[in-house]
């Protein structure tokens, strides 16, 4: 179970919201939490990193510096005084992305703020996920989609960077505004798949898939057991040697 | 925390059989795939469904002597978060066309295809929009979309073998004929998914498929759909209202016993709201936080099985519930990680298996039960896991092999998230193998439905996890981000359909719930078990002895 087992462990203070508790060295700040006696309702949602739900901001006695991290992955440090930013008001633009373009018109009309970004990196030194978040809106404000996009993709929008913009930016929201004309618009199509659409409308599959469904189980097993399987080292164009299925 | 002295001499003997191991892959030579025969054998003798104890009759309900698990038995066998009688069926708080119970994939694919249908929708969501098991899956999306070598023929013979052929046939012909026109969709609503220059597909195996048919955006693929969706929801917000952090407790009927809505609890404020609906789509997800027979899982947060617990007390049946997948690979170091899913697309990437002698013990890309029955009976009888050293025991997934078979940089550019999480704990996946082992990952069964997403109660629609039938007793990988996004398209068209053709308005009630309540107590089941859980129950013992004054409720203070 993820409960916390009897164990004897060194335990150290930290500072859930300037008020102390003595928490296992090895718990993330989420276990710490929960260790310490919350039940968390906001502030945790996947618990495996990628949800961005538990942004957490924290700092060491004497220094000037403000850290950031994911609550659930992110280890208690020894008198870390932290708070979590489980939500922070954003702007949400609301675009119709069949009608908008791939373009730096498309970002200022949606997004104008992003014009007053002051250069000051406070963004990136807020990302959790080591992401070059100032360099991603400075893509945004050349109008350069896809570098924009392919900065931005680890991006779990938890919203530590729109937290401390001096500029009051959102930048996760223009980030994934970016992604989507970027997978769109800008990276190819891919022909085979609406080859393949085309043909399932065709019906073209639906006699074999019909009369497999009628196969009894035995059949059935016969068939699996005997399929073709694609060599694992394959190339791309490896074609199997039974194409009456395809 | 980075590998200790012992692990690091261990990884030695991973090192020492890497360069032949690398050759024979090169070759093609493969260790031999189980038969049919000797996966059900390995799956008998190892696999925690089939335990001593993994199974309990239920004693109340439609499926009375059915066994699953007994954690979900528990549930079933619980009393209403409230009480019927307290409850004002006048005072409505919110109506809609369509409520939607659940933020996942497939609630709010359904909210997209239900909108476009005209209709307006409630989306009710426990934590937050998107907070899902869809943002968590890794791997990939399955689809027959490469004419030259694969097709929905072949899609369909490796979904039932996976399923143990168990599946329901009609549930499975929708999937992979729908699967090529939902990647298409994905692909219109911008996903970023992983291509080549020219626009193709980069595809790849996964455990039990006889195509590279997993298509992915990078590692993070679900959360790349979830996020699109999310943001495509949200760009339909005039039509598309959604309420975070309120779960449904019930299901309301109406007096025709068609469903009616829902009664939500607003996590915060602890008030209990009234939604009256046309039709309801139950998209709730999995139960992987119940921690059957104490197992870790890769679930989020949420997912507490509430949908399975409130639609089988209006009458819902339950199917292929009996079985639970456990994935083979959830992180077993360091402590940190515990649990944590690393995906399948490592093993479909080429990275061997290995025991403590770094040995190779099984092919890495069966099925994912017969995969995990493998790792169990190596660690188990066998005796040959790696131990932790912080009391568990796992087995090596040798991610850099594919630096060497991929190129260098391929773990960074394939893998960057998990190729980052590591790094924060001293770990570099690129030079050093992961110790895993089997953790709880899906629940396979759920509530019965056809291929219209309707259920037995006219006005309740499901999709997603929370169903059953679609993967029988075994999924194979990539076919759950697959089957949100179908079932969730359809069930959207289905129920909007229903509330233009069929709705009919009646008198809402909650006497399902006191049938419920009488009949276990007929059954002679005595309990202040509550159900559905909603939150898992993670404080500390010891300060809940200090709380001298606080009431649970269940899991929840």
């Amino acid at each position: 179970m993820e409960s916390q087992e009897g164990k004897k462990e060194e335990l150290v203070p930290i500072f859930i919201m300037g008020k102390r508790y003595e928490v296992p060295a090895s718990l993330t700040i989420q276990k710490a939490m929960e260790y310490a006696g919350y039940q968390l309702i906001r502030g945790c949602g996947c618990r495996g990193g990628i949800c961005g739900a538990c942004g957490t901001v924290y700092r060491f006695p004497g220094s000037y510096k403000i850290e950031v991290g994911l609550a659930c992955q992110t280890v208690v440090q020894p008198n870390m005084y932290l708070a979590q930013i489980p939500f922070f008001p954003a702007t949400k633009s609301v675009y119709d992305i069949e009608k908008v373009k791939p373009s730096i018109e498309t970002i200022v009309k949606y997004y104008p703020e992003v014009l007053r970004c002051l250069q000051c990196n406070t963004c990136t030194k807020s990302c959790p996920m080591d992401i070059e978040v100032m360099d991603y809106i400075a893509a945004a404000m050349r109008g350069d989609i896809a570098r924009l996009a392919e900065l931005s993709f680890d991006c779990v929008m938890c919203g530590l960077c729109t937290a401390r913009c001096p500029a009051e930016i959102c930048q996760y929201n223009v980030a994934i505004l970016g992604r989507r004309l970027y997978g769109k618009y800008i990276l190819p199509k891919a022909e085979h798949l609406a080859e393949m659409v085309e043909q399932v409308q065709k019906g073209k599959y639906e006699q074999m898939l019909r009369e497999l469904m009628d196969t009894d189980e035995e059949t059935l097993r016969k068939l699996y057991n005997e399929r073709e399987i694609e060599p694992d080292q394959a190339d791309e164009f490896w074609e199997p040697q039974d194409k009456t299925y395809l | 925390m980075p590998y200790t002295a012992e692990l690091k001499q261990l990884i030695r003997k991973v090192e020492a059989t890497r360069p032949a191991r690398i050759e024979r892959k090169r070759r093609g030579e493969e260790f031999p795939l189980l038969s049919l025969k000797e996966r059900e054998e390995r799956l008998r003798k190892y696999h925690p469904d089939y335990m001593e104890g993994a199974r309990k009759e239920i004693r109340v309900g439609v499926n009375k002597g059915y066994a699953v698990y007994p954690e979900i038995v528990n549930l079933l066998e619980a009393r209403s978060r409230v009480n019927p009688d307290r409850v004002n069926l006048n005072k409505i708080d919110y109506v809609t066309d369509i409520l939607i119970l659940g933020g996942g994939g497939a609630g709010t694919a359904a909210a997209i295809t239900a909108q476009e249908k005209g209709v307006k929708v409630l989306l009710a969501t426990k934590l937050r929009h998107g907070d899902a098991n869809t943002m968590m899956a890794e791997g990939g999306i399955q689809a027959a979309t490469k004419g030259t070598k694969d097709s929905p023929y072949y899609h369909y013979l490796d979904v039932m073998g996976g399923g143990h052929f168990k599946n329901d046939p009609e549930l499975v012909y929708t999937l992979v004929t729908e699967a090529p026109k939902v990647l298409a969709w994905l692909e219109s609503l911008g996903c970023m998914f992983t291509k080549f220059p020219d626009g193709r597909l980069k595809s790849l195996h996964g455990g039990g498929t006889c195509r590279k048919r997993m298509h992915y955006a990078a590692d993070i693929t679900g959360a790349e759909i979830m996020r699109t969706l999310r943001d495509e929801a949200k760009n339909r917000a005039e039509d598309i209202k959604v309420l975070e952090f309120c779960p449904a407790v019930e299901l309301l009927l109406n007096e025709y016993g068609h469903c009616a809505g829902a009664l939500l609890y607003n996590l915060e404020t602890e008030e209990y709201l009234l939604v009256k609906a046309k039709a309801v789509i139950m998209a709730t997800g999995g139960s992987g936080r119940l921690h059957y027979q104490g197992y870790l899982t890769t679930n989020h947060y949420g997912a507490t099985g509430d949908g399975l617990v409130i639609a089988y007390r209006a009458g819902v049946r339950l199917c292929f519930l009996h079985t639970y997948q456990f994935h083979p690979t959830g992180a077993v170091f360091p402590e940190q990680a515990e649990g944590l899913l690393i995906t399948e697309k490592f093993r479909g990437a080429g990275a061997h298996v290995l025991n403590i002698d770094g040995e190779q013990f099984v092919n890495e890309r069966e099925p994912r039960d017969v995969e995990s029955a493998c790792f169990i009976r190596e660690c188990t009888e066998l005796g040959k896991g790696v131990p932790t050293g912080t009391g568990k025991v796992g087995v090596w997934l040798d991610s850099p092999m594919i630096e060497i078979l991929m190129g260098e940089g391929a773990i960074k550019r394939e893998f960057p998230g998990k190729y980052i999480l590591f790094k924060r704990y001293g770990i570099d996946i690129s030079k050093e193998p992961m110790l895993v082992y089997p953790t709880l990952h899906y629940q396979n069964g759920g509530l019965e439905f056809n291929s219209r997403c309707e259920t037995s109660i006219p006005g309740l629609f499901a999709a997603g996890e929370v169903t059953g039938g679609v993967h029988g007793e075994n999924r194979l990988m990539g076919n759950s981000l697959l089957d949100v996004c179908v079932f969730g398209r359809i069930a959207g068209e289905s129920a909007a359909l229903y509330t233009k053709e069929k709705f009919t308005d009646g008198k809402l009630t909650l006497d399902h719930v006191r049938k419920y309540h009488k009949e276990l107590e007929e059954a002679g089941i005595v309990t202040d078990r509550v159900a559905p859980m909603l939150l898992p129950d993670y404080t500390n013992p010891k300060v809940r002895e200090r709380q001298l004054t606080t009431h649970y409720l269940g899991t929840i203070r």
